[in-house]
């Protein structure tokens, strides 16, 4: 298939900066366009933002359809929906990304439904394959892969009897490569009318705090799992932590029952993390635990259950209660250091 | 002014409590293991237009789902909570839906209410965790959507406007919309209430046993006439195109499954003695993993 229709992403802008997300996808769409032999186009709308299209290039985008308009500004999902579907049904792109957040995932199916295109949610990765249907064969095109029912199996989706093939992706999930302030991108501006009609939400109020846990840009992240058992063990999970210099993190179970705040969340459905040292007590490790941390470094595993799946990726293994095994780290921590 | 709103509901399996029967040998999944479940978020999606009932009686309640005939027990319990008006969507010809196939399906069905001032559902199902089908649904519909739902806040009957908050990264937004729209609710508000007793008695003609393959319909006119309030609708009966269901409805193919096998890593086993502890955390401190 001589397909030379671009790999587009969605760049999702939050108060005039493109989200990590959004930037972290383009950097996936270099790698799968390089692969088709294709270029990487963008879509970024709301005010002024010319300076934020330059940005977006230098992470190896080759055209960046600019749509502004005041109104615009904040995402709402009727003019959201019209902009970026005009786009797409001019432009064509063979895939379309878009960050697994609350505007992606509310931005992404309206577009699917508009288009009748398939839409993937929540990809752990993205690869290009061939794929056969009846008799007929498709190369190249794309693997949507993603964990479901529960965890218990991984599925590869496909969509290649329509384009575009379309999938969101949590952030964290794919890695941000450096930008390269000398990437040649061209930004195109894109006129697209907004009307009252089309504005069929009004944004009353608006409110954003900073996160007061930043499980991101840790390096070090002790996580208690539903095997901590209580909120008074839970402060052992906090004070290794506190020792170590990282930072708390948690199954989601733990958040489920109440141990800790959501926040704190590792996972499909919480952060992704990446640190140098990942240590996981008293979880079992679900694959959607597994599929926000296993690129972790290192990852010390401490449970009672030899059999708990997360020994399979851990590096090292502690079989024993982490409410011995704990008092005991953190003793030799402070012997050494 | 009572409000006309419907909300969506899905049977779904218990992927909280696997149990080791839950996959079968050759790695599918074996549903049959598996407890069957009202979505958790679709409960409170439920228990958001009970409130706007409490508040305005004259709202009716019209609650559907998309399922196999089992997935009436979903009906049964939604009409045990206060619901006005039931209906199973079942044909097999939906069989094999990916999300556009079902929201276009839920879409036939809400225009066969008429006249729908606001449609909920829960955010997202436990079994796929897509968050796809309530946007999906109101893109079908060509409404507006205010998702993820905490809590709404005000409505205006006589303008047909609903004030609402949503759930965004690291905060909230309070966001206005006219009717008709659709919202998706999160698990944060709206604690679902329990279902009546009072009501399970005067619905109890409703609980004959459907999960047979041929489908007794004899039940939904039964004699003290209460059963009306539940309905089987197939693919005529909501006017819905054949080829847009099911399978050929469907843009997504599931290419391959695989059951979860962990590969064995390179694991280095610790005992649980201070000395071996400090061992490894004198390892860690030379490759400046801690330090």
């Amino acid at each position: 298939m001589s397909n030379k229709n671009t790999v587009m992403v969605f760049i999702q802008q939050d108060d005039g900066i493109a989200a990590d997300v959004s930037l972290e996808l383009v950097c996936k769409a270099r790698e799968l366009a390089d692969r088709l032999g294709v270029k990487v186009s963008a879509i970024l709308a709301g005010d002024k933002l010319e300076a934020e299209a330059k940005k977006v290039i230098t992470y190896g985008v080759d055209e960046v359809f600019l749509v502004e308009d005041k109104r615009l500004a904040h995402y709402t999902p009727m003019p959201y929906t019209k902009v970026v579907s005009q786009i797409i049904e001019k432009e064509k792109p063979q895939i379309c990304l878009y960050g697994a957040t609350t505007t992606g995932r509310d931005l992404g199916p309206r577009i699917a439904s508009q288009l009748k295109v398939g839409l993937t949610a929540d990809c752990t990765d993205l690869q290009i394959g061939d794929h056969k249907i009846r008799d007929k064969e498709f190369t190249n095109i794309l693997y949507q892969i993603r964990p479901a029912f529960g965890g218990n199996i991984i599925a590869t989706i496909v969509s290649p009897e329509k384009i575009p093939q379309m999938a969101t992706v949590r952030e964290g999930v794919m890695k941000l490569t450096e930008p390269d302030a000398n990437y040649k991108g061209k930004i195109t501006p894109v006129s697209i009318k907004i009307d009252d009609a089309d504005c069929m939400t009004e944004i009353i109020k608006r409110v954003r705090e900073e996160k007061s846990v930043n499980l991101k840009g840790a390096q070090i992240i002790v996580s208690g799992g539903i095997g901590v058992e209580t909120k008074e063990n839970f402060q052992l999970i906090e004070e290794l932590a506190h020792v170590l210099g990282g930072e708390v993190g948690a199954s989601r179970a733990a958040v489920d029952a109440g141990l800790v705040s959501k926040e704190h969340q590792v996972g499909q459905t919480g952060t992704t993390v990446r640190p140098r040292l990942y240590i996981a007590c008293g979880i079992s490790g679900s694959i959607q635990h597994r599929a926000g941390m296993a690129d972790s470094a290192k990852i010390i595993a401490i449970n009672t259950d030899p059999d708990a799946p997360i020994f399979g990726i851990a590096h090292y293994g502690i079989v024993g209660d982490l409410n011995d095994v704990i008092p005991q780290f953190i003793k030799a921590y402070k012997a050494k250091a | 002014m009572g409000l006309n709103l419907v909300v969506l509901v899905k049977q779904v399996p218990d992927t909280a409590n696997i149990t080791g029967d839950a996959m079968k040998e050759d790695g599918t999944v074996n549903r049959a293991a598996l407890p069957a479940i009202f979505n958790p978020e679709d409960l409170h999606a439920l228990e958001a237009a009970l409130t706007v009932k409490d508040q305005y009686p004259d709202t009716k309640v019209n609650v559907l789902t998309m399922g196999p005939p089992p997935a009436i027990q979903v009906l049964k319990e939604s009409l045990y909570r206060g619901a006005d008006f039931v209906a199973l969507i079942s044909d097999r010809r939906f069989a094999a839906a990916d999300t556009l196939a079902t929201s276009y399906a839920l879409k036939c069905a809400i225009e066969k209410i008429g006249n729908v001032d606001m449609v909920f559902c829960g955010r997202q199902a436990i079994d796929g965790d897509t968050a796809q089908v309530g946007p999906q649904t109101a893109e079908k519909l060509g409404i507006n959507q205010i998702t993820c739902v905490s809590e709404i806040n005000s409505i205006d009957t006589s303008a047909k406007k609903v004030d609402a908050t949503r759930s965004i990264e690291g905060g909230f937004e309070e966001v206005r919309s006219g009717f008709p729209v659709l919202l998706t609710f999160t698990d944060e508000g709206y604690i679902p209430r329990p279902p009546s007793a009072i009501k399970m008695l005067a619905y109890k003609n409703a609980s004959t046993d459907v999960s047979s393959e041929a489908f007794d319909e004899s039940y939904l006119d039964g004699e003290s006439g209460v059963n009306t309030n539940l309905a089987l609708w197939d693919i005529e009966a909501i006017n819905a195109d054949v080829e847009s269901c099911g399978l050929s409805g469907s843009p997504t193919k599931v290419k391959k499954i695989q059951s979860v096998v962990l590969t064995a890593g390179d694991i280095k086993m610790v005992d649980n003695t201070q000395g071996a502890i400090a061992e490894m955390v004198h390892d860690l401190i030379a490759d400046h993993t801690i330090g």
